[in-house]
């Protein structure tokens, strides 16, 4: 069996708000880009995994691609958040050798076709199951006027804002940030578009007092793949390959996926501290080894309490680790530098994969210099990836 | 002063509760105008959301217990754009905690946004919706410091 897996090659469509053509084509021209900068042929797949929540099924990009004889599938639940699990079920199958030539993709018409930002209302009368996505309880929002993944994100956060004494001001520093990130980044919707905090300040209330606009990731239109094979083989082909050092998912008792209202400390994200510890402890590594964080973007407070269960700062200081500048390109810990959700695109998570295997390729915009390992975490999933 | 609470004129608007056949004892309940909880017959503890499952003890004998209907805020926001579904102004969106231990996502009316902050102390009331049932929310308690 191969000892380890790696990310041969990477794809996607251009980032925009309206792609002109299905979610379907979009899955299949990334994933053929992804297979082309591996040098692997479509043929050659025999694994395929990608979200519940996605439109395509494997049979048809399987028959698009050319896919000679599929041997293994499996969706991941949980949405963007739990967007690096794909990569840690691609590791279980390749390192299992269930499968060789992984292919992971997601691809949407999320901003023309259907908008995750506005109100979701399920239909009235009747009982109804809903289940598969891991979003069962948001049930429990929709007839409180909770109906969009910003009240629902907002409605959590606050609770940690208010314990540490974090204002709106103080998430404007990460959109700033990002910003910046994508201003130097031509493969992001901002590129050329840099934000001062005042802008940000001036933004409308989406949810008050937590998230202005600014502090919401984009609705995008878009497709990414991911190719994982094993270490050894991916050394035969046309990319340095990027090392799964190690990838983890945590889903700790009573916590849900974006409506997270029920565990314990809700001033912390108990399954990012689950994630973290298990992948300091499988990989033998900590906070001060990495040299880089893509952390999951999709609304600004996420990226601080990530970054406290990661250990990168304190618990309730996060705050005051992004005010010092410590997540610029050129701090301590450079995060999110394609611009990540912001300022990228929203492609549920997975872009900001695809910037961590640029960035230890050393062919991203905005390189970090002398890059070894770096983190790309969603929450409920994550991994530690090297270029050695 | 306007209150964001107030119904406006004519039939409810605000969208009815999803009944999955786990929780239908709940949104039954509400209906009667019962805040109920659901607590394992063999070890007593109580769960939401509700589940087929003790998650303590496995077991699948479930009882239904009134609750309090008293608690606490825990945190709250106010939704401003895009407007909630059913309505008329922004509701104020909070988890509460009640005195049970449990969680509920609800709003709190009957209080302007200024005067909400977390541990503020809250009782059960009733909402209609717009097909004819109802919500539990939660108002101010008249007369009890809050935490």
């Amino acid at each position: 069996m191969p000892k380890y897996a790696a990310i041969a090659g990477i794809g996607q469509t251009e980032f925009s708000k309206n792609s002109g053509r299905s979610e379907l084509q979009l899955a299949a021209e990334a994933s053929k880009a992804a297979l082309d900068d591996a040098g692997i042929h479509p043929a050659e797949v025999d694994g395929m995994i990608t979200f519940t929540l996605d439109p395509s099924d494997e049979i048809g990009l399987s028959r698009c691609l050319g896919v000679k004889d599929l041997a293994y599938t499996t969706r991941i639940p949980g949405g963007g958040a739990a967007s690096v699990a794909t990569l840690c079920q691609a590791m279980a199958a390749v390192t299992s050798g269930i499968a060789e030539v992984v292919l992971i993709w997601r691809a949407m018409n999320e901003r023309s076709a259907y908008r995750f930002g506005q109100p979701l209302v399920p239909p009235s009368g009747g009982v109804v199951n809903v289940a598969g996505n891991g979003t069962g309880s948001l049930l429990w929002c929709m007839p409180f006027g909770a109906q969009t993944p910003a009240s629902w994100e907002a409605l959590a956060a606050q609770h940690y804002m208010e314990t540490f004494g974090v204002t709106n001001r103080d998430l404007g520093q990460v959109s700033v940030t990002q910003r910046k990130h994508a201003a130097s980044n031509p493969l992001a919707w901002f590129y050329g578009k840099p934000l001062t905090l005042e802008e940000h300040q001036q933004s409308r209330w989406i949810v008050e007092p937590v998230l202005r606009l600014l502090d919401c990731c984009q609705e995008s239109d878009g497709g990414v793949a991911v190719v994982v094979t094993s270490l050894e083989r991916a050394r035969d082909l046309k990319q340095r390959p990027v090392r799964i050092v190690s990838s983890a998912q945590s889903i700790p008792a009573e916590v849900e996926v974006i409506s997270n209202y029920y565990h314990a400390d809700l001033t912390i994200m108990p399954e990012a501290h689950g994630v973290a510890r298990r992948l300091y402890a499988r990989s033998g590594l900590a906070p001060q080894d990495l040299q880089l964080a893509m952390l999951y973007d999709a609304f600004t407070p996420q990226v601080l309490r990530q970054l406290e269960a990661f250990g990168f700062c304190a618990r309730g200081e996060a705050k005051d680790f992004v005010r010092d500048g410590n997540i610029e390109l050129g701090g301590r810990l450079p995060v999110n530098t394609n611009g990540g959700l912001i300022g990228e695109a929203y492609i549920h998570g997975m872009n900001n994969i695809t910037e961590a295997v640029r960035q230890l390729r050393g062919s991203a915009s905005n390189q970090v210099k002398n890059l070894t390992h770096a983190l790309v975490s969603c929450g409920m999933a994550g991994a530690i990836l090297s270029n050695a | 002063m306007s209150q964001p609470d107030t119904p406006p004129p004519g039939p409810p608007t605000r969208p009815d509760p999803v009944f999955t056949p786990d929780a239908a004892f709940f949104w039954e309940g509400v209906a009667r105008g019962e805040l109920l909880g659901q607590r394992c017959a063999d070890c007593s503890r109580l769960v939401h959301p509700p589940r087929p499952m003790c998650p303590s003890c496995q077991s699948l004998k479930r009882e239904t217990v009134k609750l309090s209907g008293r608690g606490t805020v825990c945190s709250w926001v106010i939704p401003r754009h895009p407007p909630a579904v059913g309505f008329a102004e922004p509701p104020i969106v909070a988890l509460i905690e009640l005195e049970e231990g449990i969680r509920l996502v609800s709003n709190v009316v009957e209080v302007s946004p200024a005067a909400v902050r977390a541990g503020l102390a809250v009782e059960v009331c009733f909402a209609p919706t717009r097909g004819g049932r109802a919500v539990p929310v939660f108002r101010p308690r008249e007369g009890t410091p809050s935490a």
